[in-house]
């Protein structure tokens, strides 16, 4: 009965809100449009973190690499900076 | 003091031309000196919508070629007086204007308006960059569509490059629509996006009437885009008036689009 109530009203379409499903898909797919991320920028967030990370060691900036990764629901900004030595000056870092 | 306003959109079709039209309308409602500048060289369509499209001599093509002074190129309305619109070419192309030959002209023409509105040309090409390059801030256009919501996050990631401030105006709403929650409302799409909104329009059928007689819907009363387009009007001045919430189809409404539409 309520089929056919709902055939005779309604529509083909799939039920649900689409609006929840189109908010979804456009997060993701911004998230992935915005991760396409210029060279240039690139290069500049490799030059803040090594920037950053040299006060407490010395890094092999040659051999560093970052690069962003996306897999089916989030992008990740993945570095591997190889460590040559620590810094002494008062830097207490944990010990795991 | 005067501002540079840009409204552009990335996604074609979505409203910009007509947001231009009736903001520009509405600021002179306001009183204030306004100059709608028209960048969609070879697609020209902002006089039409203004009523203005037999009183074009020269364009903008004209004056950054240095052919005429911009004051001989600017039309003015025929009911406000304090709104002119500079046109642009219908027959040339994007390349004819230099983005820097038009950031000049709008470093000129500041001294004269309190507000230039510049009508950008859809993409992001030259033509984008030629509308955007001389102004402070901008009005991105959207629609609760999948498409021109992403577009519009494309355009917001130029502007920010830019420094240009940037607010969004999304169109088109359809408020039943939302309520069915088969449209996305302007609070999830401000959501996604990451400028502030500064107004939403509905979709209103009056638009293409007032297009059809080149009025801008801003001056009718009884029209609900209209008084979207007033709203944005008070907030570019500074004022500070709650969004509004439209009125969605009653029950009668509602069961007559569903027995006589055709799925
Ligand atoms: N709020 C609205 N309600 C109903 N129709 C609208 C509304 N806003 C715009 N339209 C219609 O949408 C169409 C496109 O509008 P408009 O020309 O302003 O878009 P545009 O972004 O300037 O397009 P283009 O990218 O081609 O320059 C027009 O037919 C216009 O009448
Ligand atoms: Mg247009």
């Amino acid at each position: 009965m309520l089929d056919a109530l709902k055939k005779l009203f309604g529509s083909s379409a799939p039920s649900g809100r689409s609006s929840d499903v189109a908010a979804q898909r456009l997060k993701f797919v911004l998230l992935n449009d915005r991760a396409n991320v210029s060279p240039e920028i690139m290069e500049r967030i490799k030059n803040d973190i090594i920037h950053v990370i040299a006060r407490y060691m010395d890094i092999d900036t040659q051999a560093m690499e970052i690069r962003l990764e996306n897999d089916a629901n989030s992008v990740a900004l993945v570095a591997n900076i190889p460590v040559s030595s620590m810094k002494g000056h008062g830097v207490k870092l944990k010990k795991r | 003091m005067s501002e540079v306003i840009v409204i552009t959109s990335g996604k074609g079709g979505v409203g910009k031309t007509t947001t231009t039209a009736n903001l520009g309308v509405g600021l002179a409602m306001q009183g204030k000196k306004v100059a709608l500048v028209d960048t969609d060289t070879g697609l020209r369509n902002l006089d039409l919508l203004l009523g203005l499209e037999r009183r074009i001599v020269y364009t903008l093509v004209d004056v950054v070629q240095k052919r005429v002074g911009y004051g001989q190129a600017l039309v003015r309305h025929k009911k406000y007086e304090n709104l002119l619109l500079l046109p642009t070419s219908q027959v040339a192309d994007k390349t004819a204007i230099e983005p820097e030959q038009m950031l000049e002209l709008t470093q000129v023409m500041r001294n004269e308006f309190d507000y230039i509105l510049v009508d950008c040309p859809a993409g992001i090409e030259q033509g984008f960059q030629t509308a955007i390059i001389g102004a402070d801030r901008a009005i991105v256009v959207t629609m609760p569509e999948v498409a021109a919501v992403r577009d519009a996050d494309k355009i917001i990631g130029r502007l920010q490059a830019e420094n240009k401030d940037s607010h969004l105006v999304v169109n088109r709403i359809r408020p039943q629509m939302v309520k069915d929650g088969t449209m996305l409302d302007m609070t999830s799409i401000n959501d996604i996006l990451s400028i502030p909104c500064i107004g939403q329009v509905p979709d209103d059928e009056k638009v293409v009437d007032s297009a059809n007689r080149g009025i801008p819907v801003v001056e009718w009363d009884d029209s609900v885009a209209g008084q979207a387009y007033r709203n944005i009007v008070r907030r570019i001045c500074g004022e500070d008036v709650p969004f509004q919430t439209f009125e969605t189809d009653g029950w009668f409404t509602r069961l007559r689009k569903k027995l006589f539409s055709h799925h």
